[in-house]
C-alpha cells in the first residue's frame, strides 16, 4: 500500500503541532510489509505528546519488531483540527513511521491507560476505516485488540474490541502474533472464517474475547457475563512476566522530533506494587512485586542515554523510592563521571518520609523548587481507611527535610470522596496544608504549600470497587469546605480537578456492556478527548445515558453487596474475590494491612494463583517511613493496626 | 570575555523534508541531544543553573525548510579523542534526524558577532498557491511599485498593522516553475514568508517556502555566515572558509595519532 505522506503534507501546514504527525522519531523502524508478516498497528488514543512516551507501547513496539514474523508501526489520535482537515480530504487514519493507511495493518492494538480516551478509541477505529462495531467485520478487517489497565474491565468497550488483552503483553503478544499469522497464512480475504480467528485467540491465557461472552440481565441490573462458545474460559486470568530481567525494554527507546510529556530517559525499575493503597487499582492489578536487578537497571540507564542523548533519567514504577538500594542506584548515576555530572534522576512517585527527601536531595543538587508528596487522605483515620500508612510524623519530617535542605514548594496529593469520608476529614487536609506551611516559615519567608484535590473514582479490582462514589455536587461542596478553610493561611493554595469528570470516568470504569451504547453516543455528538479539561462535556454524557436509559445513580454513586454480579466477574486479575472484599470490610472498620512484600503473605492471590513469587533484591524493607518499616504506626492516632513491626 | 582557551564553533545545517514542520524550539531540543551524543567538550555557563552555552541564529518559521540555518556554541579546551573540526559535519550529521544535515563547520573568532545581530537579510525561495503565473507576476510588479505595504501581524497575541515593503529588498519570480524568490530584510523587524505571500493578496497562499542562504553584510560587502564545503573537498569546511573568510580562523588539528572515537555513534 502506498504512502499517504504526499496528501498529509498538503494538510499539516494548516493544523497546529504539526510535528505530531511526522515521525522521525530516533528508534523508529521502517519495516517492510510483506506476506507472512503480521503488520500491527500500535494505537494511543491520545495525542502524540501524551501517547509517545507510553512505556507499554516501546516495549511491544520493540518486541514485534524483533521477530521475523511481525512488524509494528504507530498512531496516535489526531487532534481535533487535523482530524477535521483528514476527513475533509479523505485521509485515513496512518501510522507515524510510513505513513501508511491503517488499512495496511492486520491488527490494531490499542492501549489503554485512561477511561475518558474511551470515545477517542471509536473515533480512530473509524477513521481507520473500520465498522465500528466488531459484529460487523469481516475476513478482510483487521482485528481490534486493547491493551493496559483499562481492559481490567472491558465491558463498556465490549462492542468496539475483538480481543482485550490482560496484564503483561511481552510474552502473549507473540502468542496472539502466531494465531494471526497462521489465520492469514495464504487465504484470501473472503474466506477467511472470523469466529474462527475469534475462538483462536481466546484460547490464548490472558485474552479475552467479548462476543464468545452473553452478559444477561434481571430487573435492569447484570446478572450474569457466561460463555456461549465450546472451550472457552467462563474466566480469563491475566498474564504475568516472572522477570523482569528478562525483558530489558526498551533498549532502543524512542526520541521524539518533538515535545512530548515525560521528556527524558524512562528505565522501568520494578513492576508492581504491594503497598496495598485500596484506592489503587495499578496497584492491585499488577502483583507481584517484580524487580530488575540493579546491575540490569544501571545498564539500561548507561545505555539509553548514550543512545538518547538525554540529560534526564526516570526511574519508573508505582513507588521508586521502594526499589532495593535505589539509594545506590541513583548516586551512581548522578555520580558517574561519562555524564559530566550532567545528568538528573527523577523518582516519579516520592514516598513521604524524610528519608526519601535525603535521596531527592541526591539527586537535585540544583534547581530546587517543588517536591512533591502524596499523603492522600487529610487525616490518621481517613489514611488508615484506604490503607495509605503515613503518619503526621512522616509527612512533618518529609516537609521539614524538603524545607531545609532548600526547597521552596511542596506540593500535596490528597483524593476526596473516599469511602466514609466525613468533613472533618476534608478538613483536615487544610490543617495538614497549614502545619506545613508553619514548618517551612521556619527557613524561609515565602514558602508555599499546594495541596492538590482529585475525586475519588472507585476501580474494579479493588477493595473499592463496591463503593458508591460522591456525587458531582458532593465533590463540590467538600471542595469548596476545604477552600474556606484553607483561605486562612497563607501560603497554602487549594487546587482541584473538575469533579464532572469524575462521572464519565466512573461510567467507563464500572460500566457493564450496555455503556458501550453511551459511549458510542458521545463520539457520535463529537465528544472525543474527553480527558481533555477544555472538551470535556459532561452535558454528552448526561444525554447519551438518558438516551439508552441508564441511570448515573446506578452505574456510580450506588454501593454495591458482595453477591452483586460485577461487570468484571470474568476477568481475573488473580485477587480473590474473599481478599478484596475483606480488605473493603477491614477498609470500613479502619484496619490497616501490612506490605507482603516484607511480611508473611495474606494470600490475595495474585502471587499463588499463578504459581509466582515476589522478586525482591532486599530482604527487608527501606530504610524510613512507617508503611512496614518497623515505625510505630500507631503514634499516628489509637485507630488499631494490625501490623507487624520489622525492625530492619 | 572569553574564559581561557575556549573555542567558538559555528556549524551550518539545513532543516528540510518532514523535519520542517518541527518548531524552532525542536530543532534546538535535537541539537542538545546530539551535541551530549557527541561529546564534544560543550561549555557550560557559570551560575546556578548551568546552560550550555549554545546560541541559534534567527528562527525559522514552522514548516518553512532552509538549506542555511547556524548554531554558535562555545567549546572548553579540546581533549584527547575530539572530533576534528573538519569532521564535524559528518559525525554530527549522523547523529541528527533525517533532513537535518551539516554542511560546514568552523572555528570563529571571539570578534564575530552574534547571528541574531549579524545576519541582515535572507534569501527566501516561495511557492504561491492560487494564482497563476501571469497574475503572480502583475502582483510582484505592483508590490515594489508600491510605497508601503500594510500587513495585519500578531505581535504578543494583539493583531497589528505592519508595513514590510521596506523590508523586502528583492522580489522576483522564478523560471519556469513560477515560485516566488525573495531577499528579505531581518531588521529592525524579520519578515515572514507568510506575510509576504498576504500582502499578494487573495487568493493566493503560501505553499512550500525554503530558506536558501543568510546575509552577513559588512563594509558594503555581504557573505554567509559559512559557506558550504564545495564537492569533492571531502567536508574540508574550515579550509575553504578560511579561503572565502578571513574572518574564519583555523580548525583545530587532529590528535596525532588518535581517531575520532566518538563519530561513529550514529543511528544503528
Amino acid at each position: 500500500m502506498e504512502t499517504l505522506w504526499p496528501q498529509i503534507e498538503r494538510i499539516l501546514p494548516t493544523v497546529s503541532k504539526p510535528a505530531r504527525y511526522i515521525g522521525g522519531e530516533q528508534g523508529a523502524v521502517y519495516p517492510e510489509h510483506a506476506p507472512g508478516t503480521v503488520a500491527w498497528m500500535l494505537l494511543y488514543p491520545d495525542t502524540y505528546e501524551i501517547g509517545l512516551p507510553n512505556q507499554g507501547l516501546q516495549i511491544l513496539y520493540e518486541i514485534l519488531n524483533e521477530r521475523p514474523d511481525a512488524l509494528a508501526e504507530r498512531a496516535y489520535a489526531p487532534w481535533v483540527d487535523m482530524e477535521a482537515a483528514m476527513r475533509a480530504a479523505a485521509i485515513p487514519l496512518f501510522s507515524v513511521e510510513q505513513h501508511l493507511p491503517a488499512a495496511a495493518f492486520d491488527v490494531l492494538a490499542f492501549n489503554l491507560s485512561a477511561e475518558l480516551v474511551y470515545t477517542n478509541l471509536l473515533n480512530m477505529i473509524d477513521l481507520a476505516g473500520l465498522p465500528l462495531h466488531g459484529a460487523d467485520r469481516g475476513g478482510a478487517d483487521a482485528v481490534v485488540v486493547a491493551g493496559g489497565h483499562c481492559v481490567f474491565n472491558p465491558e463498556p468497550l465490549a462492542d468496539f474490541v475483538d480481543a482485550f488483552v490482560l496484564g503483561d503483553g511481552e510474552e502473549v503478544v507473540g502468542e496472539i502474533n502466531g494465531v494471526m499469522g497462521a489465520w492469514l497464512d495464504g487465504s484470501p480475504p473472503e474466506t477467511r472464517d472470523r469466529t474462527e480467528l475469534l475462538r483462536a485467540l481466546a484460547g490464548l491465557q490472558g485474552v479475552y474475547v467479548p462476543a464468545l461472552y452473553r452478559a444477561s440481565y434481571e430487573d435492569g441490573r447484570l446478572a450474569s457475563t457466561v460463555p456461549i462458545a465450546p472451550g472457552v474460559p467462563p474466566e480469563v486470568s491475566k498474564r504475568t512476566i516472572s522477570d523482569l530481567a528478562d525483558w530489558p525494554y526498551p533498549a532502543r527507546p524512542l526520541v521524539p522530533l518533538t515535545e512530548v510529556v515525560h521528556d527524558r530517559l524512562n528505565v522501568e525499575v520494578f513492576r508492581g506494587c504491594t503497598r496495598g493503597c485500596r484506592f489503587c487499582q495499578a496497584g492491585m492489578i499488577t502483583r507481584p512485586v517484580r524487580e530488575r536487578p540493579a546491575a540490569q537497571v544501571r545498564e539500561m540507564v548507561q545505555r539509553g542515554l548514550e543512545w538518547s542523548g538525554h540529560d534526564e533519567v526516570a526511574l519508573t514504577s508505582l513507588s521508586s523510592a521502594d526499589f532495593s538500594g535505589i539509594e545506590d542506584t541513583v548516586r551512581e548515576i548522578v555520580d558517574d563521571p561519562d555524564h559530566g555530572g550532567r545528568v538528573s534522576v527523577s523518582l516519579p512517585s516520592l514516598r513521604v518520609d524524610a528519608f526519601t527527601v535525603g535521596t531527592a536531595a541526591e539527586i537535585q543538587k540544583v534547581r530546587r523548587t517543588g517536591l512533591t508528596f502524596a499523603p492522600e487522605g487529610g487525616t490518621w483515620r481517613m489514611r488508615t481507611v484506604i490503607n495509605k500508612l503515613i503518619t503526621e510524623e512522616d509527612l512533618y519530617s518529609a516537609v521539614d527535610a524538603a524545607f531545609s535542605q532548600g526547597w521552596r514548594r511542596v506540593k500535596l496529593y490528597f483524593l476526596i470522596g473516599l469511602p466514609t469520608e466525613l468533613d472533618e476529614d476534608v478538613l483536615g487536609i487544610a490543617a495538614l496544608g497549614a502545619r506545613c506551611v508553619e514548618i517551612g516559615r521556619k527557613y524561609q519567608k515565602g514558602v508555599t504549600v499546594t495541596a492538590s484535590v482529585g475525586g475519588f473514582v472507585p476501580k474494579p479490582h479493588t477493595p473499592f470497587q463496591w463503593f458508591g462514589q460522591d456525587t458531582v455536587a458532593e465533590l463540590e461542596r467538600k471542595v469548596a469546605l476545604l477552600r474556606e478553610e484553607a483561605r486562612r493561611t497563607r501560603g497554602l493554595t487549594i487546587r482541584w480537578h473538575e469533579p464532572a469528570a469524575s462521572v464519565a470516568e466512573g461510567l467507563a470504569s464500572r460500566g457493564d456492556r450496555r455503556m458501550g451504547a453511551v459511549i458510542e453516543r458521545v463520539w457520535r455528538e463529537g465528544g472525543t478527548f474527553q480527558e481533555w479539561s477544555e472538551r470535556f462535556d459532561l452535558s454528552l454524557w448526561e444525554a447519551a445515558l438518558a438516551a439508552e436509559g441508564l441511570s448515573v445513580d446506578e452505574v456510580c454513586h450506588r454501593d454495591r453487596d458482595s453477591d452483586e454480579a460485577l461487570p468484571w466477574d470474568h476477568i481475573s486479575a488473580g485477587l480473590h474475590r474473599d481478599f478484596l472484599w475483606g480488605d473493603w470490610q477491614d477498609a470500613l472498620a479502619s484496619v490497616a494491612v501490612e506490605d507482603c512484600r516484607w511480611t508473611p503473605c495474606y494470600d490475595c492471590g495474585a502471587c499463588t494463583g499463578f504459581g509466582l513469587e515476589h522478586v525482591v533484591a532486599s530482604p527487608v524493607p527501606p530504610a524510613g517511613g512507617s508503611q512496614g518499616t518497623g515505625q510505630d504506626l500507631s503514634v499516628g492516632d489509637r485507630i488499631p493496626v494490625r501490623l507487624v513491626s520489622r525492625v530492619p | 570575555m572569553s574564559p581561557e582557551g575556549q573555542r567558538r564553533l559555528r556549524l551550518r545545517f539545513t532543516k528540510t523534508g518532514k523535519v520542517r514542520f518541527t518548531s524552532h524550539r525542536d530543532v534546538a531540543r535535537m541539537w542538545e541531544r546530539a551535541l551530549r551524543r557527541s561529546r564534544l567538550p560543550l561549555a557550560y555557563s557559570q551560575g546556578f543553573v548551568p546552560h550550555p552555552l549554545v546560541s541559534f541564529g534567527l528562527a525559522l518559521p514552522t514548516g518553512c525548510e532552509s538549506l542555511g540555518e547556524y548554531l554558535d556554541l562555545r567549546l572548553e579546551p579540546s581533549g584527547p579523542g575530539e572530533i576534528p573540526v573538519a569532521d564535524l559535519p559528518a559525525a554530527l550529521s549522523a547523529l541528527l534526524p533525517e533532513g537535518i544535515a551539516v554542511e560546514a563547520s568552523a572555528l570563529i573568532g571571539e570578534a564575530e558577532g552574534s547571528l541574531q545581530q549579524e545576519v541582515a537579510s535572507c534569501d527566501w525561495e516561495l511557492e504561491v498557491l492560487g494564482v497563476r503565473d501571469e497574475e503572480l507576476q502583475e502582483r510582484v510588479e505592483k508590490m515594489l511599485a508600491a510605497p508601503m505595504l500594510p500587513v495585519m501581524r500578531e505581535r504578543k497575541g494583539r493583531q497589528i498593522e505592519d508595513d514590510i515593503r521596506p523590508a523586502i529588498r528583492t522580489l522576483s519570480l522564478t523560471s519556469p516553475n513560477g515560485h516566488l524568490r525573495a531577499e528579505l530584510a531581518t531588521h529592525p523587524r524579520g519578515v515572514r514568508p507568510g506575510d509576504l505571500v498576504a500582502a499578494l493578496g487573495t487568493p493566493a497562499v503560501p505553499g512550500r517556502a525554503c530558506r536558501t542562504h543568510q546575509w552577513i553584510e559588512r563594509d558594503g560587502a555581504r557573505f554567509e555566515p559559512l559557506l558550504t564545503s564545495e564537492p569533492g573537498t571531502d567536508g574540508d569546511a574550515t579550509q575553504h572558509a578560511r579561503r572565502a573568510f578571513p574572518h574564519v580562523r583555523d580548525g583545530i588539528q587532529p590528535e596525532p595519532g588518535g581517531s575520532p572515537p566518538g563519530a561513529t555513534g550514529g543511528q544503528r
